[in-house]
């Protein structure tokens, strides 16, 4: 038995040892991370982020230098706070809670102190950098805008926050990332590739090296320049036209669906968002919700087109042939469909479609809307029939545009109206108002400004865009395929013919630019708003759409000005304004142009600013058939959405 | 003729897991100085080449040789461990290397293989019984001789290397009370810092008191049971004692931080978790020779020493880690069978120091380095760095070698 002992406790011994090992190596992971930490340094090389060009080549969007501090809360040594937060000027208090922050990240690895300084607040920190131990900076590239207009439409650029970084393994804290706009759109586009940098360090954090031969280090590589769709002075010139006003601007190259120009406004100027002072600013805008400044109103706003919407009333007549160019309605002020149901209407007199559309007709195309629900005995199907019409012109759906916000829009169908009338049949007296754009449906000024487009091109549009050219690269071929809606061609015809004659002879006449042939349309959305706890009617939306010129049209627009008044007042002007700065290049009828800019509705706004949102803002169909719904537009600001 | 003879016989299975296991661990420091410790591995290179002479000596000298002379080899090596006091050179607070020229010599390695042919020496004398008192106490004198002289160094690896001759006497006839007894030792000297000294003399009088009546030794031996209980008690006491009042801080803390009492990643705590996280970090197969990145960056403080087995682990993987231990256990399990197989008492008992001391010093270099045993020196024979060790434990094993292939010719 003595023989055995020592045998016996080598076996044993051994057996320990392998059981030991093989929990530490193979069953307990969490060691292999921790080598990682404590052995590899990771250093990333940030590419430029790519130039923003016009469609002009104009520079739009560059980048300048700026310099993040960068702090390792671990190997902190004998700071001199009080110089460094001199240096910084920043206050002892600051420095305590983002040390304290940063340790809460990781006391080993690095945070960012401060972020986004520029040349001038770096300069005099950068010479004494050596006496602070534990701090560091890294230098970034950070947007420097060349213009003070189009904020809406670049979006900015802001600090990746921690629910991206979980779910995308490409950033890391403090990386910078595109918000809204053709920032966030074309994010991969614009950033590059950010090169990493692996090297082995020692247990004093110093480095030894690179790791295994720079076998996974990667080369950055650049952002790439992009060209908008957008025209420079045109965008500008909207900005201004619409200083003092709340709306929206949205004009398209019809034969393309190239965005010229997208206006939200109020705006404010992008270079405000950059640098130190960015949060700050964001704060401001973010926090008003009022005014709603980050609110692009050309893409989200979503409202009932009004009159606007009576031309695919006319079309879809047409097409469905329940009416022809000839078709007649007797209009006396107005229409009464069922007993003690009136509609409201400032025309007289036979009405065609010609003169329907240039009067704006309510009575008019009230009766084409009963006849093409009436044309099939099941109202259902005839709801979506005229439903899938009014769809194919790119409404009641996201278009699909490369900008990551937007609203749907409605266009209703039968299911709508089975949800709406449960138990009891309708028929097209009761959904009446579809027919003057004031019942279920609503629109986007983009929409509406896509409706024009595709009404110029006599029956197609492609899907708007704000990118034209990527360095290199061909645009999406979604944005160069044509869309054709159900209308044919030849409906378009008197449709043109019509809305030519609303600047000759009906509700623009007054609105006629000498030279240049413009169709267009007046429109004009109710509103009320909650003004003290009592629901008060607001000065209608004014809403005007066109395109230009008749003949080979090469602009189409939508114009919405909260609160505006009469459509031909503030947003047809607007409209006509825009149209010739982009044809002409220059405008003719100055003192036009000097009482638009000089126009203020910010006493209309005033009225609205004691209210805390515009959530309380309401709006509601204009006519009396049904009792009044609420429509109540969503303020959230959709940045999510793709 | 003398070539023939110097190679005869001799057990090429454990040489060959000898130049297996000394390659093995020149790859390993040269792998984990390449960053930090430049000429490390080009030193240890020479220490190996200079080996090779010296398993040629041993060879040729006649095998009666070391039984003749062990007496004379093992006051020489009492006087070079007594004479660190007068000459010795002092690092990290040690004393217990000669300094000759650049290079340092550490006696207490050579003391070993000294400690047990004079071991061998004494038992192989055929009127020697280990029954007797009087012979045990000699025995043990021959043993404990080194480790007085080692211990106040102080090198208390060293020391506790020699707590395995107890091993290699219980073969030749040491009642099994002192193994026992070892073991109880150990296991109350754990229990008593895990817990209370209160609680562990509660339990051992519990397990006494039941013990005592199963067992119905009646009242007679009462007397002998109390004596026992007291034995217990005293040790348990006085290991708190010494532990809280003799221990300085940082033995108390190599003993906290394996018990988990304390925790302090970055203090004395760093080199376990260390060198766990490169062990650990290593997976199956490991990074790949040169690829460790916590043997890079020299994370593992004296890793080509005492810490030479996380490049192992790092490095290697667990299954280069697996294989290292079964070629240890291979070639202590060969010794062991040679010893059995010797014809004198004298080469048999040699041989199962051989085993023991490098048994000893593998098992406790390792579970070191794995966190299951307190920080002490002890170097993984063959492995870490250092030409003292490596010669040692060379000719430690050599002259075992030189033993085995003589006992054909000694009838």
């Amino acid at each position: 038995m003595r023989k055995v002992l020592l045998p016996s406790l080598i076996i044993i011994a051994a057996i320990l040892l392998v059981l030991r090992l093989f929990y530490l190596q193979i069953i307990d992971d969490s060691y292999k991370l921790k080598s990682d930490n404590n052995a590899i340094k990771i250093k990333y090389d940030y590419p430029e982020r790519g130039y923003i060009y016009d469609r002009n080549g104009k520079l739009l969007v560059a980048n300048q230098p700026s310099y993040d501090i960068m702090v390792i809360p671990r190997e902190l040594k004998n700071i001199d706070t009080l110089e460094f937060c001199q240096l910084l000027d920043i206050t002892k208090e600051d420095y305590v809670e983002k040390i304290a922050k940063a340790k809460v990240y990781s006391p080993r690895l690095p945070s960012v102190f401060l972020a986004q300084l520029n040349k001038s607040e770096f300069a005099a920190f950068q010479e004494k950098i050596r006496k602070f131990e534990g701090f560091y900076f890294q230098k970034r590239s950070l947007r420097d805008y060349q213009v003070n207009y189009g904020a809406n439409v670049f979006g900015f650029i802001t600090q990746v926050n921690e629910k991206l970084i979980a779910k995308n393994p490409y950033y890391n804290s403090g990386d910078l990332i595109g918000r809204q706009g053709v920032e966030e759109s074309y994010e991969e586009v614009l950033r590059g590739i950010k090169g990493v940098k692996y090297y082995q360090k020692d247990k004093y954090n110093r480095e030894i090296g690179s790791f295994k031969e720079g076998k996974y280090d990667t080369i950055s590589v650049q952002g790439e320049d992009i060209n908008l769709t957008l025209d420079a002075v045109l965008q500008e010139y909207g900005e201004e036209l619409m200083i003092n006003k709340r709306g929206g601007i949205v004009a398209i190259e019809p034969k393309t669906g190239e965005i010229l120009a997208l206006v939200t406004a109020p705006s404010y100027d992008p270079a405000i968002l950059v640098g130190r002072q960015r949060s700050k600013n964001y704060t401001l805008l973010y926090r008003d919700s009022i005014a709603k400044p980050l609110y692009d109103r050309g893409l989200l706003a979503e409202y009932p087109p009004g009159s606007p919407f009576k031309i695919l009333t006319g079309l879809v007549g047409l097409q469905e042939k329940v009416i022809d160019e000839q078709t007649t309605f007797m209009c006396h002020h107005g229409f009464s469909y069922a007993p003690g149901r009136f509609m409201k209407c400032h025309g007289f007199g036979p009405h065609q479609l010609h003169n329907g559309i240039y009067n704006s007709c309510n009575t008019y195309f009230a009766n084409v809307y009963l006849r093409i629900i009436g044309k099939y005995s099941n109202t259902p199907f005839a709801v979506d029939t005229w439903s899938n019409h009014v769809k194919s012109f790119g409404l009641g759906q996201f278009m699909g545009y490369d900008l990551p916000t937007g609203k749907r829009g409605k266009v209703p169908t039968s299911n709508t109206y089975k949800k709406m009338y449960p138990g009891w049949g309708y028929s097209g007296k009761t959904i009446i108002s579809n027919a003057i754009g004031q019942g279920e449906v609503l629109m986007t000024p983009i929409q509406l400004a896509n409706m024009m487009a595709t009404v110029a091109n006599e029956g197609y549009y492609f899907t708007p865009h704000i990118i034209k050219k990527i360095q290199g690269q061909k645009i999406d071929a979604k944005f160069t395929t044509k869309h054709v809606t159900t209308i044919d061609k030849k409906h378009f015809k008197p449709m043109i013919s019509g809305l030519f004659d609303v600047y000759n002879l009906g509700t623009a006449s007054s609105l006629r630019v000498e030279g240049i042939d413009i169709c267009g349309k007046t429109g004009t959305a109710e509103n009320y708003a909650k003004i003290n706890g009592v629901r008060t009617k607001m000065e209608d939306h004014s809403i005007f759409v066109a395109f230009a010129p008749k003949d080979n049209p090469k602009i189409a627009i939508a114009v919405m000005i909260e609160n505006g008044g009469f459509g031909a007042t503030i947003a047809g002007p607007i409209a006509s304004l825009m149209i010739e700065k982009y044809l002409r290049n220059k405008i003719t009828r100055t003192d036009l142009e000097k009482r638009i800019l000089e126009r203020s509705l910010q006493d209309r706004y005033a009225k609205l600013g004691g209210q805390s949102e515009a959530v309380k803002q309401e709006m509601r169909r204009r006519d009396s058939i049904l009792k009044s719904k609420m429509i109540v537009p969503k303020i959230i600001i959709d940045t999510t959405k793709h | 003729m003398k070539n023939q003879s110097l190679t005869n016989n001799i057990d090429w299975i454990s040489i060959i897991i000898y130049i297996v296991l000394v390659l093995m661990g020149w790859l390993n420091i040269y792998s984990s100085s390449l960053s930090s410790m430049e000429g490390t591995a080009d030193k240890q290179l020479i220490f190996i080449i200079f080996t090779i002479p010296l398993i040629f000596i041993i060879l040729y000298v006649d095998g009666k040789f070391y039984e003749k002379y062990a007496s004379i080899i093992f006051g020489f090596a009492l006087l070079s461990l007594a004479g660190l006091f007068v000459f010795g050179k002092t690092i990290a607070g040690q004393r217990c290397w000669y300094g000759i020229g650049s290079f340092t010599l550490q006696p207490s390695e050579f003391a070993k293989a000294a400690t047990a042919l004079a071991l061998a020496k004494y038992l192989s004398d055929s009127q020697i019984n280990l029954k007797d008192v009087n012979r045990q106490i000699q025995a043990l004198a021959i043993v404990f001789l080194p480790v007085l002289l080692i211990l106040p160094q102080p090198d208390p690896g060293s020391a506790l290397i020699y707590s395995v001759f107890i091993i290699v006497l219980y073969r030749e006839g040491l009642p099994a009370w002192y193994v026992l007894s070892g073991f109880v030792a150990i296991l109350l000297f754990v229990l008593t810092l895990v817990l209370e000294p209160e609680y562990v003399i509660l339990i051992s009088l519990i397990v006494i008191v039941i013990y005592h009546f199963k067992s119905r030794l009646g009242d007679r031996n009462i007397v002998l049971s109390s004596i026992f209980f007291a034995l217990i008690s005293g040790f348990v006491l006085s290991v708190s004692y010494v532990f809280q009042h003799v221990f300085k801080q940082h033995h108390r803390d190599r003993f906290n931080i394996l018990l988990g009492k304390s925790v302090d990643m970055k203090g004395i705590g760093y080199n376990t978790n260390q060198s766990e996280i490169a062990i650990g970090s290593g997976g199956w197969f490991g990074k790949g020779f040169l690829e460790g990145t916590q043997t890079k960056g020299g994370f593992v403080p004296e890793q080509h020493t005492d810490y030479i087995f996380t490049t192992v682990g790092e490095e290697w993987g667990f299954l280069g880690s697996l294989l290292v231990v079964a070629l240890f256990v291979g070639l202590f399990l060969r010794i062991i069978y040679l010893a059995e197989r010797q014809k004198t008492k004298f080469s048999r008992v040699y041989g199962y120091c051989v085993a023991g001391i490098l048994f000893i010093h593998f098992f406790v270099n390792i579970a070191m380095v794995l966190g299951i045993f307190p920080t002490i020196g002890v170097p993984l024979p063959f492995f870490s760095y250092g030409g003292s060790g490596l010669w040692g434990f060379t000719i430690l094993l050599f002259i075992f070698i030189k033993m085995d292939a003589n006992k054909v010719n000694e009838w």
